[in-house]
């Protein structure tokens, strides 16, 4: 008989989102049904909205990192320093070769691709005037790398690029590696630092899939409502620090939460377009490893970006699970507060809902004007939060092209 | 163009690379690498400076001679004059 796997938990996390750059602060502005988004200068396009982070990357690096590095790396220091804060870890008692570092990333080497290309055009294309930086900027590993490096980590640190789903693939990696006893501490999540490059804004509205409105650009995300009309891309990071329950039980550390279960499937039908039937298997599969059934699960944060179809694929899948059944399952979207985090977006929009444990509060869906019938989803939490009685369990669902989706359920710890 | 406008020229490229550093009391016969903190890289980036802004190339061979402000000028004053500055 197989001896059970170790019990991993949830010790800190740091994040930067663009309407928060701590957790105090996002979840107070979720609940208060505060959205933020900005209207950027996006390089040959003109000013459309996007979610854009205010954190003070000097305070952990010096300006010579931030000008070497790249904006992801930053992220990715700036969320590590304040995981390993709030863990209670100091920087200088990290076991390095036992610290591993995991960040899921959308993509990697966009932005800076295109900034050295517009570099050397105004040196008429001549390739003697392109960085000597390029290449570690754009390898695929590079914000995690540049963790490692602030943190003088020795252990394993790497990206997974999952497209959107990459954020919850962050933490299901960290925790197989944590059960596998490759590493001993990890820092784990994602991080976005989409909003730089014009490719990416560019192929959503070439897809005329980007999110806007007419008179309110904090309105511009909008799941679920009947107007939604496309994504709001952001930028933002979100890293926990988890261990497995023993050594965090030995060190007195703050449990957030436990790992439970999770799934990672893959559509396997298309480019872009989701598949709910795999996804609702994704979801079945994560409830099962986790030993619950979908009655168990209290709180559901969907992956719905706000895109005409892809909301009513989600809920196609949510409804396929849930189904009426499930009287005590509230469901929420954080997109309509600071857009898309790609990336970083399920590793965040889990903080967001992890304090429910304590405060029993759903945050709402929020700007519903009209909720979409093919989105009426019971339980679903709009506009204002919610009380509830019970809240032991979060699904966190986050989907990405090429069809990969991604659920990770965390519970509240019970020693 | 003079000794001191040659290492002001310099010091102004390497207060764009190396941000953090104090420039005030870098003293001119002494290699920049051991009062500084700069890397390989570091140099690359004054070699890349110096062609984006000022039209100078410096062969690798020739990196040697940007180890100090003093050798700095030697090399690049006269580069500097066949350039009519």
């Amino acid at each position: 008989m197989r001896a059970p796997l170790p019990r991993i938990v949830i010790t800190g996390l740091g994040l930067t989102a663009p309407n928060g750059k701590s957790l105090a602060e996002f979840r107070a502005n979720l609940l208060a049904g505060v959205a933020r988004i900005s209207e950027i200068d996006v390089r040959y396009m003109g000013r459309y909205p996007a979610g854009v982070c205010s954190f003070d990357p000097l305070r952990y690096q010096k300006k010579k990192d931030v000008r070497v590095g790249t904006r992801a790396g930053s992220i990715g220091v700036y969320c590590a320093r304040e995981a390993l804060a709030d863990s209670g870890i100091a920087v200088d008692a990290l076991v390095k070769d036992r610290t591993g570092v995991f960040i899921g990333i959308t993509e990697h080497g966009n932005v800076e691709t295109e900034n050295e290309i517009f570099n050397i055009s105004k040196y008429n294309y001549d390739t003697k005037f392109w960085t000597h930086y390029h290449n570690p900027r754009t390898v695929a590993n590079n914000p995690a790398g540049e963790v490692s490096l602030h943190l003088g980590s020795t252990g394993p640190a790497y990206t997974l690029g999952a497209a959107c789903a990459a954020g919850n693939v962050g933490l299901i990696h960290a925790t197989q590696m944590l059960r596998l006893g490759e590493v001993d501490l990890a820092i784990c999540g994602g991080v976005s630092e989409s909003i730089q490059t014009f490719g990416i804004f560019a192929g959503f509205k070439s897809q005329n899939a980007l999110g806007s409105h007419p008179t309110d650009i904090n309105r511009s995300s909008r799941p679920f409502d009947k107007s939604r009309n496309g994504i709001v891309i952001s930028e933002g990071g979100c890293l926990y620090t988890l261990e497995r329950l023993d050594d965090a039980l030995a060190r007195g550390a703050k449990i957030y939460a436990e790992i439970s279960g999770y799934c990672i499937n893959s559509d396997a039908t298309d480019y872009v377009l989701p598949n709910p039937v795999r996804q609702a298997e994704c979801v079945r599969k994560a409830i099962a490893h986790a030993g619950l059934a979908p009655s168990d699960i209290h709180l559901v944060n969907t992956h719905a970006t706000a895109t005409p179809m892809g909301d009513i694929q989600e809920c196609e899948s949510i409804r396929a699970v849930f189904g009426a059944d499930c009287p005590n399952t509230y469901i929420n979207n954080t997109k309509g507060y600071i857009g898309h985090c790609m990336g970083a977006a399920g590793a965040l929009e889990l903080a967001g809902n992890l304090p429910s444990f304590t405060d029993l509060t759903v945050h709402p869906t929020i700007n519903v004007t009209e909720l979409d019938p093919q989105c009426d989803l019971p339980g679903l939490v709009i506009n204002q939060p919610k009380k509830i009685e019970r809240l032991d369990t979060i699904l966190n669902n986050s989907f990405g092209m090429l069809g990969i989706n991604s659920t990770l359920i965390v519970k509240r710890f019970v020693a | 163009m003079t000794k001191a406008e040659c290492h002001k020229l310099v010091l102004d490229i390497i207060s764009d690379i190396a941000p953090d550093e104090d420039l005030s009391n870098v003293k001119p016969d002494v290699r920049l690498r051991d009062q500084l903190q700069l890397d390989s890289m570091d140099f690359l980036d004054i070699v890349m400076e110096l062609r984006k802004r000022h039209g100078i190339e410096v062969p690798e061979a020739d990196y040697m001679k940007l180890a100090n402000l003093d050798s700095c000028a030697e090399y690049l004053i006269p580069k500097f004059a066949a350039q009519g500055k």
